[in-house]
């Protein structure tokens, strides 16, 4: 490969990731001023495979939530809806979507269409009340998926199990009710082969997705999983099942294995390889990494781009012989592993951190997400352990600026750091 | 002679201590930090050389410690005020396991290795209950200087359950107390209470391992000692330097340098908001 090869090759996915991240924002806000229809959706369990074969545009309330904070007018949002009657309390993400809905849809990435139904799973029980304020508000039809979860640590079943093949009809069952609904709200026909075209380019994405996350456990890692991540997160969830997200998941899986041979890594000199878990503090995103990059430290892996991307990471590819079937087998197995990702996390990060060789692993609970943040102590602590890989716990928030200290944050990363460092000195004395 | 010195400028009041060659102290100065936090450190520092009789060329080497570490402008680079109890501690104290740190805005629970290293630590979070300012609130509406805290609360005897955890509510708590004609003793003695309660689930965090050094400016508090020495069922090492340990741990980690010319592992980064 040449210097014009790496030119081009490298930072493509960034680039290529923003630019379909306008272009998403912009079909919405097309939508909304055409009085089109639109499905909302949640990252856990979007099943965007039905909703694009029925060319429903989709919004994602996480993502708009989530946007409003990177671009640092979340407390508008916020305090609107506590205004309104929210505590301080509960989902940021909900807040900055009720703020957002009371102001008609404004929101700084473009204007947001009503919805005309909204799909979500039980991987996460605030998006069930969440959805009961659009029925109120718009007298949306709400679609929930049951998905049979893990019913304790290491009791996942596979194909051929028969609780298996209960669990996977079940969820058959529901979605072929959901492709029901689909044709009552847009009034058109389920055309199964263009679902076909759906699920292979769905198929395509998972593959490359899976890939990309298992390159980064390249010497030196070659993207930082928490900011670039976060961006491919973005793509994997609002272009699933489409052309244009399968193509950038190829090209984003040849820049990653271009950077891997040719030992092309991250910007910094990376010094520590970390783990994340939870969710990231949007509120002072960029801020929030380099607390790490300064130290040299970078993300190799998180527990985020797993269960926001609803655990498409498995890279589970459909059959296209009996696609809603399959479907349902891909939902089961991905939508459980991304619960799995936030409830029985610790052997799965033990297996990561041997993998991936980290130093350590970062715990990021935050103040306004119950579901994703209530076991991590334990967690951490079983970790800590099994392994004795050193942790850091630090809280803040995903959305509200105002739970957010970085000169406390700093100290802890600080502290931390200062800790690995004497710790590699002394092995290094030893060794 | 070379000596090093650390300043460790926090949130209520400032310390230097300088060290000599074999780590002894040799000055050392305490200030309130004020609202000009470069120049707390400046004046600490030189109070803790006119103290020791030290010339400024003389000192080789300056770790700033604290949340006014980036403040400390004439020192070399800056450590954690976390590392540096812990390395203090460690130095004054050498069976310590685990430190208790109680300063003015936050308490620091810090699991510490035989070299002083740290193992594992834990803070109060972005709230100053169980943290010296608890202390500070439950002196202002008792109308009693902080220094006199700690005898006084030791006269208790009918100690009142604080229920607040809340350094603002705590004020209108102890009001309350007193309108209902409880002693002040008591009432102090069931803040003690409150905040050494805090403090023991900290530490549980981190693990609560023999021996304890109790650290920064509350440990001169002895009402807050016997406190904690109740709740964790364990005797604290404390000493007069324990209130200087965040400064005398940077001291040592400044003397690392002079002495190997190893830099401590440093952030240059300040915080921006």
């Amino acid at each position: 490969m040449t210097t014009q090869s790496t030119q081009e090759l490298v930072g493509r996915g960034n680039r290529e990731g923003a630019a379909l991240f306008r272009d998403w924002f912009a079909e919405l806000d097309a939508t909304a001023r055409n009085g089109g229809q639109s499905a909302y959706v949640f990252v856990m369990g979007s099943i965007n495979e039905i909703l694009k074969t029925f060319d429903l545009p989709v919004v994602f309330p996480e993502i708009n939530s989530l946007q409003t904070a990177v671009r640092r007018v979340a407390h508008e949002y916020l305090e609107e809806a506590e205004d309104y009657g929210y505590s301080p309390d509960i989902c940021g993400y909900v807040k900055a979507d009720v703020g957002m809905q009371l102001r008609g849809g404004e929101h700084p990435m473009g204007q947001i269409p009503v919805p005309s139904m909204s799909v979500l799973t039980n991987a996460c029980n605030t998006y069930i009340k969440w959805a009961e304020i659009w029925e109120r508000m718009y007298d949306t039809p709400t679609f929930t998926i049951d998905i049979p979860g893990t019913r304790q640590s290491g009791t996942q079943t596979w194909q051929g199990d028969s609780d298996f093949e209960a669990d996977r009809k079940y969820v058959e069952t529901q979605l072929r009710e959901l492709i029901t609904l689909c044709e009552e709200v847009t009034g058109k026909k389920f055309d199964i082969d263009k679902f076909r075209q759906v699920l292979t380019y769905a198929n395509t994405m998972s593959r490359c997705w899976k890939r990309v996350l298992e390159l980064n456990a390249s010497k030196p890692s070659l993207f930082n999983a928490l900011t670039d991540g976060t961006i491919f997160l973005g793509v994997a969830n609002g272009f699933r099942g489409t052309q244009e997200g399968a193509e950038y998941f190829e090209r984003l899986a040849e820049e990653m294995e271009y950077k891997a041979a040719n030992g092309i890594g991250q910007a910094i000199e990376e010094q520590y390889r970390l783990l994340f878990v939870g969710v990231p503090c949007y509120p002072i995103f960029r801020r929030f990494n380099e607390l790490f990059t300064d130290w040299g430290g970078s993300f190799v892996n998180s527990t985020y781009l797993w269960f926001a991307s609803g655990g498409t990471n498995r890279g589970f590819e459909y059959d296209l012989a009996d696609p809603v079937a399959s479907l349902a087998e891909g939902v089961l197995i991905s939508v459980r592993d991304a619960m799995d990702s936030m409830f029985h996390q610790s052997e799965v990060l033990a297996d990561m951190a041997r993998d991936f060789d980290v130093d350590g692993v970062i715990y990021h609970p935050i103040k306004s997400c119950r579901t994703v943040s209530t076991g991590l102590a334990d967690g951490r602590r079983h970790l800590t352990e099994e392994t004795g890989i050193p942790s850091l716990f630090i809280e803040s928030d995903m959305m509200d600026r105002r739970v957010v200290s970085e000169a406390q944050m700093k100290n802890r990363i600080d502290a931390f750091f200062e800790g690995l460092a004497s710790r590699r000195l002394a092995a290094g004395v030893q060794g | 002679m070379s000596y090093a010195a650390g300043v460790d400028v926090g949130s209520t009041q400032t310390k230097a201590v300088i060290i000599d060659e074999d780590r002894r102290i040799v000055g050392r100065s305490l200030i309130d930090t004020g609202a000009n936090v470069v120049k707390a450190a400046e004046s600490s520092y030189l109070a803790a050389l006119r103290q020791g009789h030290i010339d400024e060329e003389e000192v080789e080497y300056i770790v700033g410690t604290g949340y006014g570490r980036y403040r400390v402008t004439f020192g070399n680079t800056q450590v954690t005020e976390i590392s540096c109890h812990g390395r203090g501690a460690v130095h004054l104290f050498p069976n310590t396991k685990t430190v208790v740190d109680m300063g003015g805005q936050d308490t620091k629970a810090i699991a510490v290795s035989p070299e002083g290293e740290i193992n594992d630590f834990c803070m109060n979070d972005k709230c100053a209950a169980g943290t010296g300012r608890f202390l500070g609130a439950a002196a202002a509406a008792l109308d009693i200087p902080i220094d006199e805290l700690g005898p006084v609360s030791l006269q208790s005897t009918k100690p009142i359950k604080i229920s607040t955890t809340c350094t603002v509510f705590a004020e209108s708590e102890v009001l309350a107390w007193l309108g209902k004609g409880k002693k002040i003793e008591d009432i102090l003695w069931g803040v003690h209470q409150s905040i050494a309660s805090r403090s023991a689930g900290l530490m549980r965090r981190v693990g609560i391992h023999d021996e304890i050094t109790f650290t920064g400016g509350v440990s001169r508090n002895l009402g807050m000692v016997k406190a904690l020495e109740e709740r964790l069922g364990k005797k604290l090492n404390i000493s007069e330097e324990c209130h200087y340990m965040g400064a005398l741990g940077a001291a040592l980690f400044a003397h690392d340098h002079v002495m190997t010319g190893r830099a401590p592992a440093s952030s240059a980064m300040e915080v921006t908001s």
